[in-house]
């Protein structure tokens, strides 16, 4: 078996056959013209894009008609590449004076391109030189006289494994026949990171060797929800998988029109877990009620200078406005001080890191976090917007980064900016101490989040990305299920709601268990919203405090599983093969 | 009538002049029967040409010059800093 560590692209996890997709690499002759052939090449040339267009024409109206109009963009910047007048001027110019064919002459002229494109400061500019390598290739191959070789062509149940997908090879993938993908390059905002979360299929990108460890034909395993592979797995890596409840892609119809109320008609709000911008659409075709967790730490990573308080303004109220009149929770970054503003290749978000990390690097650094906080507290002006402080251990945090709220509204103040006076303050309960004092914290905030990820490693110390360990990781421990049960009657208590944005909040097998734990609000990737839903309609508040009641009885998280399993499958008996298969 | 505007803008689009707002920012350009260069940092490069601006690498708060030269230069002129400088 070999593990082979790479960024989330696309969360869930598939296990399949391995497809090695290699994009051949052109060899371009070069070749001496005569001056009597120039208009003959030049004539290739044209000849080459009118068949390119028609190409991409084609291919932005399969693509806006199975995934929509907006997927469909990009090649409107494609089609301007192939009318790029500098472009075209520039291999005609090479054609003429250097007398070389064609093909050479465009290859030449776009490695020009994309080398500037490449070598600029910026990922976002970085990664749309694969743009125009992608529109440059589909040109030569017209003018060598390729054939196209596409995902399409793919037969049976695969996943796929590439140096590099561009955008029309994974927006074409056959849905059907593939599970997910790896490749070597890319990041969280590559467009094939984005348009797999938009199919729903598993993604790990960035591995940098997952081509030279995978040539076709073995067993893998996808987990995009921590960016890990495992070619050729041990049937005990596999067992492992098939126990973990959260990796279950199987899709149930939506249902979004149907309220999530218990069927004695307690409310239970389910709102999304988002990253990006282009992730809001999924927050409507899901039915999700508002954001429960909005990450803001790639506003800052991958960059050299830090976004200014109007850049992240922008960002927070565009938010802000579109899930109006639901809420958004924003958490302020949750970046360690180790990695802040370097490559956003660090997968940061599972490791226990127990060091200098979100709240208490930004409570040592006041200049960026009240940039910061400023920006969420003006988009609050305009939309219905929370705040929430990550990794609070302790009351003295909590208080201190209050403190710098505060002052953030008093400048605001005078300032005479607009911004929500109160803003409802929220705190991410993730630390074990921070569970045990949730009766102290509560008293000072409005609301608290549970981070079941962060929140499990640290009360097992168990470090999920650590082989030898991570089988330690159980959402279902007895002192887990405590911890959670602490947090939510010591808040109630105190008249606080209580959320969980972690994973545990999107797995089907706990919703019985939570609901009757007393949990107001579940937030969660929102492809898995219909699957929780279908569960909290089944039941009543009564049945589900029982199962809750039942399931603290017993001393082994084994036990908490089993028993959790069987009353899942009780409450929805037919439908369970939809959900679990 | 021939008309020449020159005048610099500071990009406000948030997300400056990347692919789909350099590709919205050639189709602006092209249905105006003038000649369009945009200027930063001392390279000056076509309007009308998305590989030419992307190379620029355009970021929202740069600071760039429009030079646009041609019977509609005026009006050109405006649409596109209406666009460049459009926040939202």
């Amino acid at each position: 078996m070999i593990r082979i560590k790479g960024i989330g692209a696309s969360p869930g996890v598939v296990k399949g056959k391995a497809f090695y997709f290699s994009k051949e690499e052109f060899f371009i002759p070069r070749r001496k013209i005569d001056y009597a052939d120039i208009s003959r090449e030049i004539y290739h040339l044209e000849e080459a894009l009118i068949q390119t267009r028609r190409e991409i024409a084609d291919l932005q109206k399969k693509i806006s008609d199975s995934l929509g109009y907006k997927e469909a963009k990009i090649f409107e910047a494609h089609m301007l590449v192939l009318e790029d007048r500098m472009l075209i001027e520039e291999v005609i110019k090479q054609i003429k004076n250097q007398r070389v064919n064609v093909e050479f002459a465009f290859y030449q002229s776009i490695k020009k391109y994309t080398q500037t494109l490449r070598e600029l400061d910026d990922e976002y500019l970085k990664e749309r030189s694969s743009d125009i390598e992608d529109v440059a290739k589909r040109v030569l191959r017209k003018l060598l006289k390729k054939d196209f070789l596409s995902l399409e062509g793919i037969k049976e149940k695969v996943i796929v494994v590439a140096h590099n997908l561009s955008p029309s090879d994974t927006a074409l993938l056959p849905k059907s026949n593939v599970l997910g993908f790896i490749t070597d390059v890319g990041g969280r905002t590559s467009h094939t990171a984005i348009i797999a979360r938009s199919l729903e299929i598993p993604a790990v990108v960035g591995t940098e060797i997952a081509t030279s460890k995978i040539k076709g034909g073995e067993t893998v395993i996808v987990d995009g929800t921590e960016g890990i592979v495992y070619v050729n797995p041990t049937t005990k890596k596999i067992k492992e998988y098939e126990k973990k409840r959260s990796t279950i892609v199987k899709k149930i119809p939506v249902a979004k029109s149907i309220p999530s109320q218990t069927k004695d008609g307690k409310k239970i709000i389910l709102s999304a877990n988002i990253e990006l911008p282009e992730e809001l659409s999924s927050l409507v075709t899901y039915g999700a009620e508002g954001i429960g967790l909005y990450r803001t730490e790639y506003i800052f990573l991958g960059r050299k200078e830090l976004p200014s308080e109007d850049e992240q303004y922008k960002a927070y109220v565009n938010v802000a406005r579109k899930v109006r009149p639901h809420s958004v929770i924003i958490r302020t970054i949750d970046i360690g001080g180790d990695k802040f503003l370097s490559k956003p290749q660090v997968p940061y978000e599972f490791t226990p890191f127990l060091g200098w990390r979100a709240i208490r690097f930004c409570l040592a650094n006041p200049h960026i976090f009240k940039t910061q906080l400023r920006a969420i507290l003006r988009a609050s002006g305009e939309g219905n917007v929370k705040i929430m402080f990550p990794m609070i251990s302790g009351i003295e945090e909590l208080k201190e980064a209050k403190k710098i709220l505060k002052e953030c509204k008093e400048e605001l103040r005078r300032e005479r900016k607009r911004f929500d006076e109160n803003i409802a303050v929220g705190v991410m309960i993730e630390v074990p101490s921070a569970a045990l004092i949730a009766e102290i914290l509560a008293k000072e905030c409005d609301f608290f989040s549970i981070g079941t990820n962060d929140l499990i490693q640290y009360s097992l110390a168990v470090d999920r990305a650590d082989e030898k360990v991570a089988y330690l990781y159980e959402p279902a421990h007895p002192a887990v299920l405590r911890l959670i049960r602490n947090v939510i009657r010591e808040a109630h208590a105190q008249g606080i709601w209580v959320g969980m944005c972690g994973e545990m909040a999107g797995d089907p097998l706990f919703t019985p268990l939570l609901l009757g734990l007393g949990l107001d609000e579940f937030s969660m990737p929102p492809p898995s919203i219909p699957k929780v839903k279908e569960l909290i309609c089944e039941l009543t508040f009564m049945e589900a405090e029982e199962i809750a009641l039942r399931a603290l009885n017993f001393s082994t998280p084994k036990e908490v599983e089993k028993f959790l399993q069987e009353k899942v499958r009780e409450i929805l008996k037919d439908k369970f093969h939809k959900i679990f298969a | 009538m021939m008309e020449r505007v020159e005048q610099e803008i500071i990009v406000k689009n948030p997300q400056g002049l990347h692919a789909r707002p350099a590709a919205l920012f050639v189709q602006i350009a092209s249905e105006y029967d003038v000649s369009v260069e945009i200027e930063k940092d001392n390279r000056r490069v076509d309007g009308k040409s998305i590989i030419a601006i992307l190379s620029l690498g355009i970021n929202r708060g740069a600071k760039i010059k429009l030079i646009i030269e041609g019977k509609e230069a005026n009006l050109a002129f405006q649409e596109l800093r209406r666009f460049l400088e459009k926040n939202d």
